[in-house]
């Protein structure tokens, strides 16, 4: 059976933080351990501040929907946003070489969870689908 | 959340202690701290990450544009304290192998 979370919060910086510590609570009850826990709450947190920087260029009050699933064999989080949608050919994790400030969120989402995707065909915002699997121990 | 910040220069070491939840609401207040000590050149700057329970990219990437700022005058930005899921951070993006990491402040600064 699939437990389901659905957090809503505007697109304010200062409410990242409330948003960390209810996926950190999701987690929890998926059964991830603290480790795992911490890394899923660092993918989550960068595709929402991605959402705050890129889709809504800064603007707060604008809407951020975090749907949870916690499903029998993984954590599903689907992101949705009505800003400017990416141009897809656009998002890529740079490379761990190059030293600079900047552009490690794409590679931490997606070095965290085992499968990220971008809804297609979206007539307006953003859909990021981010799947991780759950320890077989804790199923 | 805004951080606490302290900080204090002694025998051209900075000790720059930061506690809270570095995340891109509060990593500018960071940012400021650092600019401050970058602009002072001071040799040699330890942040002090003992207080520090979360971290994002936009933390990490405080540090880095501190670090190399800092390079441009031969000084250098080293870290300390960190937390496991801090350092969890840094290993996830490599940057252990670029920032020195220490257990504590007097091991940082020994070790100049």
């Amino acid at each position: 059976m699939t437990k389901t979370i659905i957090l809503n919060l505007t697109s304010d910086p200062p409410l990242l933080s409330v948003m960390r510590a209810a996926v950190s609570k999701v987690c929890e009850i998926a059964g991830f351990d603290q480790m795992d826990t911490s890394k899923i709450i660092l993918a989550i947190d960068e595709a929402c501040s991605n959402i705050i920087r890129h889709a809504y260029k800064g603007k707060g009050g604008q809407s951020i929907k975090i749907t949870c699933k916690i499903k029998p064999t993984k954590l599903e989080f689907i992101l949705e946003d009505e800003g400017e949608p990416a141009d897809l050919k656009k998002i890529k994790s740079r490379p761990l070489d190059e030293i600079r400030p900047g552009g490690l969120g794409v590679y931490i989402i997606t070095s965290v969870m085992d499968k990220v995707k971008f809804a297609d065909g979206m007539e307006a915002g953003n859909r990021l689908i981010m799947q991780k699997s759950i320890p077989k121990d804790k199923k | 959340m805004s951080l606490k910040i302290t900080n204090s220069v002694e025998d051209k070491v900075a000790v720059l202690k930061i506690a809270g939840e570095v995340d891109m609401f509060s990593s500018p207040q960071a940012r400021n701290a650092i600019m401050e000590l970058v602009k002072q050149r001071v040799p040699r700057v330890v942040v002090e990450l003992s207080g520090v329970s979360y971290m994002d990219s936009s933390g990490v990437a405080t540090l880095i544009e501190g670090l190399q700022l800092c390079q441009k005058y031969n000084g250098t930005l080293v870290v300390a304290g960190l937390r496991d899921n801090v350092r969890e951070v840094f290993e996830l993006t490599r940057l252990d192998k670029i920032f020195q990491i220490y257990k504590d402040v007097d091991t940082a600064k020994v070790n100049e």
